[in-house]
């Protein structure tokens, strides 16, 4: 029966762990070698050359937040398979799947807490939970953190990082641009600020919809940034892409980030932007 | 209407029907009515049989058929005085998306809709329907011009999806669909969405946020296309017939969701074989779906728009 057993590898979630738990790592990009509590204190990014490594919403909070200050909200929400939903494995087992692999609620984190005392509402993706894509909880939990934005006057602040929707909830996916979209909607009309900071990778439906709506859109070095998949554009078009497209340099060079953002400097400039768009 | 282009499940149907003209031609000489009869009969159950249970991935092939009727055939067939507007006014015309001036019954409304070709040649200048930044911006702008001068919006949907290609990108593609996002959900007018066609992913919600969905019987409308489905999580083009079933993405599957509004029946067999039928019924319906929500105070209609798209979606809490 060897011709009936699957040869190609199933879907994974596994991310490549670029945060190895020995107590030296190596830079992908200047192959530097780098001294683990040495890349902490550089808050991931790397010394050398300055590549930020892929971090989660722990990290980000870390960063962000003075000590103490942050409450996790809505980690209760749990995404439910409705359509019983069976590809090469039943969604249910990918979601089981991915709480367990990275004890988070789903592939967003929200809360709220203070930033050099400015209150900030907040949510932050997560990569390794199912490719960070959103389905209907991340909808939801966006909608409640900017419900709490409006509630307390607090600009929000999400940080994405999503391959797209998430096909396993199908069109109830694709509604979730709308619902966050128009969320955001009343956040403007109450001129209450909105952030976003793109990190790698965010592609597809986070993109062309709260990713793309901030009053100021920041961005990391060297994320990846788009709405198409750099793989979907070759097939399409059947050529190479050339270097650096759709990367974050590439993005503020055609107009669509406010300014690049490295990790070291992100808490002072997000106390500044705060500032500046006042009460 | 009988159609050039045969689906392969349609295959049965056509040859019976070629079958009972034959005896018709041959009934001169010889008294085989009965058997006519009882052959219509049968084609008839098998219409039947097979329009009526229809898988999900049938449904996609009518919903691509290439006699369905398109936007503008509704354009011209359901309203008057179309005057077609271009541009976005930023950097170009897009044909994927075209939109303009009309009266429905006799009142002023804008339309914008996705617009596929009929041939090679004009599906090569319609992009297949798939739209670049600049379709969404002049939607962008005719959707602000109608929330200027009080006049309610209709769209109508039909997309493989929006275009990925390189200039899409550069041009913000993303920001674009965005953009349209957050001003339809705030809107001051109504806006009634009809999805025709094929409703693919973010290129079709684009121009998709409304307070009443309408949807073909045999349309489909998801977060992706079978086939990039069955490429992606199958990892081969193969499983597209699964892919289908799994997105359930037909008119019934996403009114059980609670993601639209209304299913709009089509003729048996699908748009193209009673384009008159459905340009009736799209009419009258669209009569009476504006003259509802035109009794909607501003507020009340924006308040009731986001409400309608917050309940969305499904968790465990």
């Amino acid at each position: 029966m060897a011709w009936f057993l699957r040869t190609k590898d199933n879907i994974t979630e596994k991310t490549q762990r670029e945060m190895p738990d020995g107590l030296w790592t190596k830079c992908p990009t200047c192959s530097d070698i780098i001294y683990k509590r040495q890349l902490e204190e550089n808050l991931f990014s790397c010394p050398k050359c300055n590549f930020h490594f892929r971090i989660g919403s722990e990290e980000f909070i870390d960063i962000i937040f003075d000590q103490g200050t942050f409450t996790e909200t809505n980690n209760n929400l749990i995404s439910s398979d409705t359509l019983n939903f069976v590809d090469t494995k039943p969604y249910k087992d990918r979601i089981i799947d991915a709480h367990k692999k990275t004890n988070l609620g789903d592939a967003i984190t929200t809360g709220h807490g203070l930033v050099e005392g400015h209150k900030l509402s907040f949510g932050c993706m997560n990569f390794n939970f199912i490719g960070g894509s959103m389905g209907s909880v991340v909808g939801e939990k966006i909608f409640r953190a900017a419900k709490y934005s409006l509630e307390h006057k607090a600009p929000l602040l999400i940080i994405t990082t999503s391959g797209g929707a998430r096909m396993q909830e199908a069109a109830l996916s694709l509604m979730q641009m709308a619902k966050t979209s128009a969320i955001l909607g009343e956040l403007a009309e109450a001129s209450i600020a909105y952030i976003t900071l793109l990190t790698d990778p965010t592609t597809g439906g986070v993109t062309a919809s709260y990713g793309m709506l901030g009053d100021v859109i920041l961005a990391e070095p060297g994320a990846l940034i788009g709405f198409a998949g750099p793989r979907v554009i070759e097939q399409t078009i059947r050529r190479k892409l050339p270097a650096g497209f759709q990367r974050s340099e590439f993005l503020l060079e055609k107009g669509f980030v406010d300014t690049i953002v490295p990790r070291k400097d992100l808490k002072k400039t997000l106390v500044q932007m705060i500032n500046w768009f006042g009460k | 209407m009988s159609s050039k282009i045969i689906l392969d499940f349609e295959k049965p149907i056509v040859e019976l029907e070629k079958k009972i003209e034959e005896m018709k031609l041959m009934s001169n000489d010889l008294d085989i009515s009965s058997e006519i009869v009882f052959l219509e009969k049968k084609v008839n159950d098998l219409k039947l049989q097979v329009y009526k249970q229809l898988t999900r991935w049938q449904r996609v092939q009518i919903a691509r058929h290439p006699e369905r009727p398109l936007t503008l055939d509704y354009i011209h067939n359901c309203f008057d005085s179309f005057i077609e507007l271009h541009g976005d006014r930023k950097f170009k015309d897009d044909p994927a998306i075209i939109g303009g001036f009309a009266e429905l019954d006799g009142s002023p409304v804008m339309i914008v809709g996705h617009q596929k070709g009929r041939d090679t040649k004009s599906n090569l200048y319609r992009n297949f329907g798939m739209s670049n930044p600049e379709g969404y911006r002049k939607a962008n702008r005719l959707f602000a011009m109608a929330e200027k001068f009080n006049r309610p919006v209709i769209t109508f949907l039909d997309t493989p999806g929006a275009f990925p290609g390189i200039e899409a990108e550069e041009r913000g593609q993303a920001e674009a669909i965005a953009r349209n996002l957050m001003q339809m959900s705030s809107l001051k007018v109504p806006i009634v969405i009809v999805i025709i066609g094929e409703g693919a992913s973010g290129g079709a919600i684009g121009i998709g946020v409304g307070d009443r969905v309408l949807m073909f019987e045999n349309s489909w409308y998801s977060v992706i296309s079978p086939e990039s489905c069955s490429s992606i999580l199958w990892r081969s083009w193969d499983f597209k017939e699964q892919a289908a079933e799994a997105l359930q993405l037909t008119a019934v599957d996403l009114k059980k969701q609670g993601i639209i509004d209304e299913i709009i029946e089509e003729p048996i067999g699908g748009a193209h074989k009673d384009p008159d039928f459905m340009f009736k019924i799209v009419k009258s319906t669209l009569i009476k779906e504006i003259k509802q929500l035109q009794k909607l105070s501003q507020d009340k209609l924006i308040k009731n728009r986001r409400e309608k798209f917050y309940q969305m979606g499904v968790w465990n809490e």
